[in-house]
């Protein structure tokens, strides 16, 4: 990093989104800086935890399976998003991520098939050999062969914007802070789950017990600048990718393997050992995000799922072990919830399994009569010692609340107009076209699709 | 090391799950494996990266045996650490590699037959001190005594029998047939352990399929080929020197026996015969692998290697290594005054390297075939 030179791109941010932006715009000749603000170590923000994107095709292309049209994949939107999305923006992405497994190839990425576990995104889903930070590293090594300046532990803390102009950056490195020039600026440093005020600000007291899956350096600070500027926001400041996760996780980045996939298999009861929604009300992949919301709004932000013998073996077990006990009474001593309580919890729902034939891999025919909230499928009585059970707790993956943006993935400012020479491209503006409501590898998607095209126009700024 | 727990109403850490086998494996390092294990079972994003992580994904909770079996199974490559979300400095510290070579080093000394002298597993200053130097020394020492030295260290022509002029050829087959036969029947006792410890009832029926792709996967070391951020490529071309250098070796001694044995012709053998040939390639790839082996062992940035397990490595690389080179120079001199002496030498390097081999770093590639093998069975079940 040089103070003294004008930069024709600077990149705030080392996630997917800046990375693809910073090649993009390296190979078009532009001169980059990339500033990471977490050290080399953990760096690639929340890209880290991933583990696919979401593309379109129209065949059977490695490693995907089938296909998945571009219309599938708009409906698939618009049934999560509730119709909060900016229709123009999100079909931009979806036709986009027909060329980006090319693309990121070149740029060292591998495939696999899905995971197990993940079969049912086969045909939707491509997912990176390793992981996200496999991809991560492969493109911090296109990175440095292509001539991308890369800064570790820089954090971008303000910016310079004059008449709508960016002019420079306030990066914040060894304890100093200097302002770095440049000719076009990309955005591309994720959400603000990891700031704990800002979260409380949006959802109260309940935010304390709110745990952050993944990077504990999204703080939101080149957005706050931004919004500070006068950039138009898209969304709301609640609104989140949020899971239930173990309770036992750590505050931060605990990411994937916090997960617990077990709902479906039994019940779920709040700090009062009372149940508070359908367990069994669709298949899993299409139910697991909305827990996170639904455990947040229970007293103490917490619950616990609730299993016995019978469901060991059928979903991909968390780290931790569960809690056991020889009985239920025996459980609720362990969980610290009233014995009676759980017990009469257990009992009503017990007596009110009808008889079905269980298949945990389809909407099967086992379910509850006269019980609310009822258990639609995969009601099975909880008999078969030893009694299990997960705490759980809001897990927030990311925030929503973003820059908008436009085609070109130029910030827009509040009056309306583009901004000249300002992009963003990644979970800052994802919130454009996730309104609501998630999807699995879409943020992959956007990061990579946003991040090319962010790159490809502020170089192309920059340059003439 | 769980996870930490966050603040509130979060329950306590359960208690770890008891373990069903007996196994010596010191404690603090099974819970590290299990740990490590259990994250890799539910992060699952190295599935497509080697047997170890789909082998993982097949058991729910992970006993001593699982993780000798998963150590075994394991190449040491790195990659799994390369792209690992939970390596170190993460809170969880996952560091596969290093744990499973920990494993491994400790399920070599349980699997160790007769027992006593597996303590040189550990003891890799004693080993080299032994096999490489006192063996040799001691050996020819002892030929130039019984000999005498108008034989051991007169010229020899380079006519048949010339060796059993130095050392009478029933002593030489009578002593290293029975090294060579206390190694094997080590080496097997040890190989039926590990079978024996790492099976899970995996049926084994008439379908070969599995088995021959065991066969492949170990002929063709297919889970070194790429992955190694530092070099897998290099280490797999010198893993493959060491591992057929050292069969050319074998074959070449093996038709030399039945040359003098069947054939009745005695050895020393001309440059173009079939011994001296595959002796001569076979000793070449003893010298190329162990060194290229050795150089990126101390190559490779400490984090990313088991430091305990060096001496293991050199040991055995160095017994290769001083074997070939004292066999070679024994060929190019075996017409001067210098033959006996280097005779000495050679046969002391080898009959170290046949008391050593059950004790050393030799094993891994009988564990980890066998591993290979159970892998294949038990993917097909």
């Amino acid at each position: 990093m040089d103070p003294g030179r004008t930069y024709d791109v600077l990149v705030a941010g080392g996630g997917n989104a800046a990375l693809c932006a910073a090649l993009t715009a390296r190979s078009a000749g532009a001169s980059v800086l990339l500033l990471e603000s977490a050290p080399r170590h953990f760096r690639g923000g929340n890209s880290r935890h991933t583990r696919n994107l979401r593309c379109m095709h129209d065949g059977p292309a490695h490693p995907l399976t089938g296909s998945y049209r571009a219309a599938e994949y708009w409906q698939d939107l618009l049934d999560v998003t509730g119709g909060q999305t900016n229709e123009t923006l999100a079909r931009l992405v979806i036709a986009g991520t027909a060329g980006c497994r090319e693309w990121m190839t070149a740029h060292g990425v591998r495939f696999q098939p899905s995971l197990g576990g993940a079969l049912h995104l086969s045909h939707t889903n491509a997912f990176f050999l390793g992981g996200g930070k496999a991809l991560i590293n492969a493109y911090y090594r296109a990175a440095a062969r292509l001539g991308v300046e890369v800064e570790y532990d820089a954090e971008v803390r303000d910016l310079d914007i004059e008449d709508g102009r960016f002019r420079s950056a306030s990066v914040a490195r060894d304890g100093r802070v200097e302002a770095v020039r440049a000719r076009a600026f990309v955005a591309a440093s994720g959400g603000f789950q990891a700031n704990l005020d800002w979260l409380r600000a949006a959802w109260g007291a309940a935010a304390d017990n709110f745990l952050i899956r993944g990077t504990p350096y999204d703080t939101g600070r080149v957005l706050r600048a931004l919004m500070d500027r006068g950039a138009r926001t898209t969304g709301d400041p609640t609104q989140c990718h949020a899971v239930a996760i173990d309770g036992r996780a750590p505050r931060f980045d605990g990411g994937i393997v916090t997960r617990v996939d077990c709902i479906p298999l039994g019940i779920v009861v709040n700090a009062r050992a009372e149940r508070f929604h359908d367990e069994g009300e669709d298949l899993w992949p299409k139910r697991y995000a909305i827990w996170g919301r639904l455990v947040a709004r229970q007293p103490g932000q917490t619950a616990f799922v609730i299993f016995d013998a019978r469901a060991r073996g059928l979903f991909i077990p968390p780290m931790l072990p569960p809690v056991e006990a020889p009985s239920v009474r025996a459980l609720a001593g362990e969980l610290g919830l009233a014995p009676d309580a759980l017990e009469r919890t257990v009992a009503a729902y017990n007596d009110a399994v009808r008889p079905g034939a269980f298949d945990h891999t389809a909407l099967d025919t086992c379910s509850t009569a006269g019980l609310t909230p009822p258990k639609s499928h995969w009601a099975r009585r909880l008999d078969h010692p030893p009694f299990c059970a997960y705490p759980l707790r809001p897990g927030i993956t990311f925030t929503y609340l973003g820059v908008a943006v436009d085609e070109q993935a130029r910030i827009i400012w509040r009056d309306g107009r583009p901004a000249d020479n300002l992009f963003a491209a990644g979970e800052i503006m994802a919130g454009n076209i996730l309104g609501q409501g998630y999807l699995a590898g879409l943020g992959m998607s956007i990061g990579t699709v946003f991040g090319r095209r962010a790159g490809e126009e502020a170089a192309r700024r920059a340059r003439n | 090391m769980p996870a930490t727990s966050s603040d509130g109403a979060a329950p306590q850490t359960p208690k770890p799950a008891p373990t069903p086998d007996p196994g010596r494996l010191p404690l603090p390092l099974v819970e590290e494996g299990r740990h490590a294990a259990r994250i890799c079972n539910a992060c699952r994003y190295c599935e497509g990266l080697c047997p170890v992580f789909p082998a993982i994904e097949r058991r729910l909770d992970f006993g001593e045996r699982d993780l000798r079996y998963l150590a075994n199974l394991c190449h040491d490559c790195g990659e799994c650490l390369d792209v690992c979300q939970y390596a170190p400095p993460h809170a969880f510290g996952v560091d596969l590699p290093r744990t499973l070579a920990a494993l491994r080093r400790a399920s070599y000394r349980t699997y160790a037959w007769p027992a006593a002298p597996g303590g040189l597993f550990e003891r890799s200053g004693l080993s080299l001190l032994l096999g490489a130097a006192a063996a040799p020394l001691l050996f020819a020492l002892a030929l130039g005594l019984a000999a005498g030295g108008d034989v051991f260290l007169a010229p020899h022509g380079d006519e048949q029998g010339a060796f059993y002029q130095v050392m009478p050829h029933t002593a030489m087959v009578g002593l290293f047939g029975a090294l060579a036969a206390f190694a094997a029947a080590a080496l097997l006792v040890g190989l039926r352990r590990c079978w024996r410890d790492f099976g899970r009832g995996a049926g084994t029926g008439p379908d070969s399929a599995p088995l021959r792709q065991a066969v492949r996967d170990i002929v063709t070391l297919r889970h070194l080929a790429d992955g190694d951020p530092d070099g897998g490529a290099f280490r797999r071309w010198w893993h493959h020197c060491t591992f057929y250098g050292f069969l050319l070796c074998f074959a070449s001694t093996s038709v030399a026996a039945f040359y003098h044995n069947v054939m009745g012709w005695p050895a020393p053998y001309p440059l173009s015969s079939v011994p001296v040939l595959l002796g001569s390639i076979g000793g070449a790839g003893l010298l190329v692998g162990p060194a290229g082996l050795l150089w990126m062992k101390l190559r490779r940035p400490p984090e990313r290697q088991d430091r305990a397990q060096l001496g293991m490595d050199l040991v055995l690389l160095v017994l290769l290594f001083e074997t070939s080179l004292t066999g070679l120079l024994l060929l190019a001199a075996r017409e001067t005054a210098a033959m006996g002496v280097l005779l000495g030498v050679h046969l002391g390097a080898v009959a170290g390297l046949f008391l050593l081999l059950p004790y050393g770093k030799f094993v891994h590639g009988l564990y980890r075939a066998c591993a290979l093998v159970r892998c294949a069975l038990e993917a097909r079940s």
